[in-house]
């Protein structure tokens, strides 16, 4: 039985306890967040289905008197673009930040 | 107090090349989907990388409606139920133009009943993209064709009588080669059936669930646009090729969404060009449309 097996992972911690073997290669992509703020009508899709909870509803409001998101957690923002997809009125965009300036997250 | 991201000049957004931007804002309402359909339907134009010249969008009338002017690739903005009709003829005048219809349920279901279920019949070779919403929200909430059993609307105060279409069996009973549903929140799988959609030869029907805040939604105290999607999420049940017959959605319950129908028929032009050449032989040029 060889001696130098792994301990064994803390489940607790992440489900996916399992490195992929590709791990050390893939970079984690990362968007630049664009709100249009005066567009905005408050629906609240990109705030609730951010699967990264990047967004968060502002305090104050814009011209047409609705809160608008605000980019929280820019950092976290994977550029998966599904905020883009949901808004119903064209009012948020991610543009994907170049590779060479992606923040390495390993 | 938190500032915005975009403190900088604000970029343009990438849907501005496909919109018309005049006439944006859009009268929808705050946390309608009609917005998100759009969207996918771009993206799927964007996946197939259609040159933009080659799409024509048809929409009767209703909010749906609206989509045609929105949208800038050559579009038509026709009468009520009356979306069909057009679009077949746009597409025997020029069949190498890709044909979409996009409106409500109301236009296409109810008024627009009929030319739906023939050019379904005729295999007439367009997409429709049927927003159902449940209801005329454009008009005051009245009772649609596809309001479920018990809801409320404002022709049926003390809630629905009238057992609803459903509109994959409609479809599919109908003669469509492609019908598949999804809700406004599956914008990922409704871009990928609006683009298959569009690549299938024949009728194909998109059935997009989508919320309407405004009108079925406060009158039947379901709160916003926002908790619709949340009762989407939660209620939505993935099922590819689940038989149409068993597609029914009623008040609040499971919604069945999924690829249902997706085969291969003659289309109208090719069957019509098949039996004539077969009626005149050699002397019968095929007919490929009247614009060269």
């Amino acid at each position: 039985m060889p001696k130098d097996l792994p301990a064994a992972p803390d489940s607790t911690k992440s489900k996916y306890w399992r490195k992929p073997l590709d791990a050390d290669k893939v970079k984690i992509p990362h968007g630049e967040l664009h709100i249009l703020t005066a567009r905005c009508k408050g629906c609240m899709f990109c705030v609730e289905y951010c699967p990264r909870g990047v967004l968060e509803m502002s305090e104050d409001f814009n011209a047409k008197g609705y809160h608008y998101p605000v980019a929280e957690n820019d950092p976290a923002c994977v550029n998966c673009r599904l905020c883009e997809m949901l808004c119903p009125e064209f009012a948020i965009f991610c543009l994907a930040v170049e590779e060479e300036d992606a923040v390495d997250d390993s | 107090m938190k500032k915005p991201a975009a403190a900088a000049p604000e970029m343009p957004h990438p849907m501005e090349e496909l919109l018309r931007m005049d006439r944006i804002p859009h009268i929808w309402c705050p946390t309608c989907g009609l917005g998100t359909v759009v969207t996918a339907f771009a993206a799927a134009l964007e996946t197939l990388e259609l040159p933009l010249d080659d799409v024509a969008v048809v929409s009767g009338i209703g909010c749906t409606g609206r989509v045609a002017g929105y949208i800038k690739v050559d579009s038509f903005h026709t009468t009520h139920g009356r979306a069909i009709p057009f679009a077949t003829g746009l597409h025997l005048t020029n069949p190498k133009l890709k044909t979409v219809v996009i409106s409500g349920d109301g236009d296409l279901i109810s008024i627009g009943g009929n030319h739906f279920i023939h050019a379904a019949r005729r295999n007439v070779d367009i997409t429709v993209i049927c927003v159902n919403n449940f209801t005329y929200a454009m008009t005051g909430g009245q009772v649609a064709p596809t309001t479920p059993l018990g809801a409320n609307a404002s022709t049926m105060p003390y809630g629905n009588y009238e057992r609803p279409f459903n509109i994959p069996y409609l479809a599919e009973s109908s003669g469509a080669v492609y019908v598949a549903r999804w809700s406004a929140l599956h914008v990922r799988r409704l871009t990928t059936a609006i683009a298959e959609a569009l690549e299938k030869p024949g009728f194909s029907v998109v059935e997009v669930i989508s919320p309407c805040s405004t009108l079925y939604s406060r009158r039947n105290r379901l709160g916003t646009g926002l908790d619709l999607m949340k009762f989407y999420h939660d209620n939505c049940v993935i099922k590819h090729g689940a038989p149409t017959r068993e597609l029914d959605i009623g008040f609040q319950e499971e919604i069945t969404v999924g690829k249902f129908v997706d085969l291969e028929r003659p289309t109208y032009v090719d069957a019509m060009n098949k039996w004539y050449a077969g009626v005149f032989g050699d002397d019968y040029e095929p007919y490929e449309g009247a614009v060269k």
